[in-house]
């Protein structure tokens, strides 16, 4: 009986390990189409746009909103948690670090990962079963220059700029609330901030929603590419995406900030 | 029509073998299209008759065989390759596969934007003619979820053809279409016919593929045991070509 369970374990984590295996080399694979068709002719910078517009309008208010609240809410509990110790005048310090570097690419990449990541899953996937990729390429045309590369360049495209608006959000949000809640003023918040801020904070945030922008639309592109199984097979696509892109935003984040206090970051 | 050796081939299958996992779909499918005939393929489901033509425009790679076209194996060439073969070969999907976010004229007009150098005006003028060949004057602003199955399916038949292909493949073309919108497709295909189209035309409408058809190939097994003129396929006394032909034979008196 033991014996049984652990071979059903030990199975178990076989095929996800190959599963694992089987991603990450497709993904890689696609990824080389990518880099092979990206700079050969045609090109479309109308479909690039229109997925820009996607993209950005789709995502815009969400971000705001997220931002918008992540600021206020990071204000506060900093401003109560440091008031215990005299701290409070650090929570602009704090905040625009923590937004810039932090709370503002990664809670971005986030959102987007669930709305644009699932958008373009169900999209393709349902191109995939429907046989419209199949038709793409038998009119002599290539998915991955009229699907891949546009969702791919305006994501990487839109999510920094996002991010941006995201980050600008959220400050204004800890700015508001660290005037009405914590006593400290804005011109005191808005000067901090500036003492505080180096353009590498600002940098190094914009460069992981990159990283994150690539993986969302190359995964959510290739997983909807080898859609199988008609509806159902839509919805499972939809799923994995959003949950393998959140994880790897968040697994990845940590790689990339150590990468950047080594590389970056000044040492102190 | 009566198949003459000294007839132009335009499409050479050699001993194409296809497995999807443990199933051998295909194990040595062979014949011959000619230049001017339409071919059509019977096979039960899941015998691997869209295969066959998902394999001669590139859309699977076989795992051995040859497919002969203009002198190339269509099966050794590379993605690239193929965008030239793909000018020159339309395929008909079976529920027309129209992109869904493009209008009908968007749909058309797809190919001859990507693949000529015409300009707007003569493109507009092209894809007029054939939403006039295809009885669908007036619907160029509509979705494809706004036309019905058979407007799909011709629309679908419309862009397959509108590079004036040189051969044309059909996928069950009439699948799903009451009698009515399967004759409208298949006047369609008639007249394209008259123009001397050259095309393989897959389906289970074995009645259809009579009408259309000037020979039939039959896919059993993994392989086409039999293939010969319409005229000589309905006289069959093959038990396997009857079980094909049986129904159609009662529905219309063929004798």
């Amino acid at each position: 009986m033991s014996l049984q369970l652990f071979r059903n374990f030990a199975t178990n984590v076989g095929n996800r390990v190959l599963s694992v295996v089987a991603t990450s080399g497709g993904i890689a694979r696609l990824s080389i189409q990518i880099v092979r068709e990206l700079f050969t002719p045609p090109f479309y910078p109308r479909l690039v746009i229109e997925q820009l517009q996607q993209i950005g309008t789709k995502s815009f208010l969400l971000v705001v909103i997220a931002g918008l609240a992540s600021g206020s809410v990071m204000a506060l509990q900093f401003g109560y948690g440091l008031a215990k110790f005299g701290g409070k005048l650090y929570v602009p310090k704090i905040v625009v670090l923590a937004i810039l570097r932090e709370m503002g690419p990664v809670f971005t990449s986030l959102l987007v990962a669930g709305r644009i990541g699932s958008g373009i899953a169900s999209e393709v996937s349902s191109m995939k079963v429907t046989q419209q990729i199949d038709a793409i390429r038998a009119l002599g045309t290539s998915p991955i220059k009229r699907i891949v590369i546009p969702r791919l360049l305006a994501s990487m495209i839109a999510l920094p700029i996002l991010t941006l608006f995201a980050d600008y959000i959220g400050l204004l949000g800890a700015m508001v609330v660290a005037s009405t809640e914590l006593g400290i003023s804005s011109e005191y918040f808005i000067a901090k901030s500036i003492e505080t801020l180096r353009p590498y904070d600002l940098f190094t945030g914009m460069a992981k929603t990159m990283v994150f922008a690539y993986f969302i639309s190359v995964a959510a592109c290739w997983k909807g590419l080898n859609t199988e199984g008609g509806t159902q097979g839509v919805g499972n696509t939809t799923t994995w995406v959003v949950v393998t892109t959140s994880i790897f935003i968040m697994i990845s984040d940590f790689f990339l900030t150590k990468f950047f206090i080594l590389t970056v970051f000044p040492k102190y | 029509m009566t198949i003459t050796p000294d007839r132009k081939i335009a499409l050479e299958v050699s001993d194409l073998k296809k497995s999807f996992g443990d199933k051998q779909v295909h194990q040595g499918v062979s014949f011959t299209l000619y230049e001017g005939e339409i071919l059509g393929l019977f096979g039960g489901s899941g015998s691997g008759k869209s295969v066959i033509l998902r394999s001669i425009i590139g859309l699977e790679k076989p795992d051995s065989g040859q497919i002969l076209f203009e002198g190339k194996d269509i099966t050794k060439l590379s993605e690239k390759e193929l965008i030239n073969i793909r000018t020159k070969v339309g395929y008909v999907f079976q529920n027309g596969a129209l992109f869904d976010s493009f209008t009908v004229e968007e749909n058309l007009s797809y190919p001859l934007q990507e693949h000529t150098k015409l300009k707007p005006a003569e493109i507009k003028a092209k894809v007029e003619a054939m939403l006039e060949l295809i009885a669908m004057k007036g619907s160029n602003n509509l979705l494809p979820a706004e036309l019905s199955g058979g407007m799909q399916k011709r629309a679908g038949l419309a862009r397959a053809i509108i590079m004036e292909p040189k051969i044309i493949l059909f996928d069950e073309p009439t699948a799903g279409l009451d009698p009515s919108n399967t004759k409208r497709l298949l006047d369609n295909i008639h007249l394209l016919k008259k123009k001397g189209i050259t095309g393989i035309f897959v389906t289970h409408d074995i009645p259809s593929a009579l009408d259309i058809a000037d020979r039939i190939a039959i896919l059993h097994q993994g392989k086409i045991p039999i293939i010969d003129t319409v005229a000589n396929i309905i006289q069959s006394t093959d038990p396997l070509v009857q079980s094909f032909t049986s129904e159609s034979r009662s529905k219309n008196g063929h004798q």
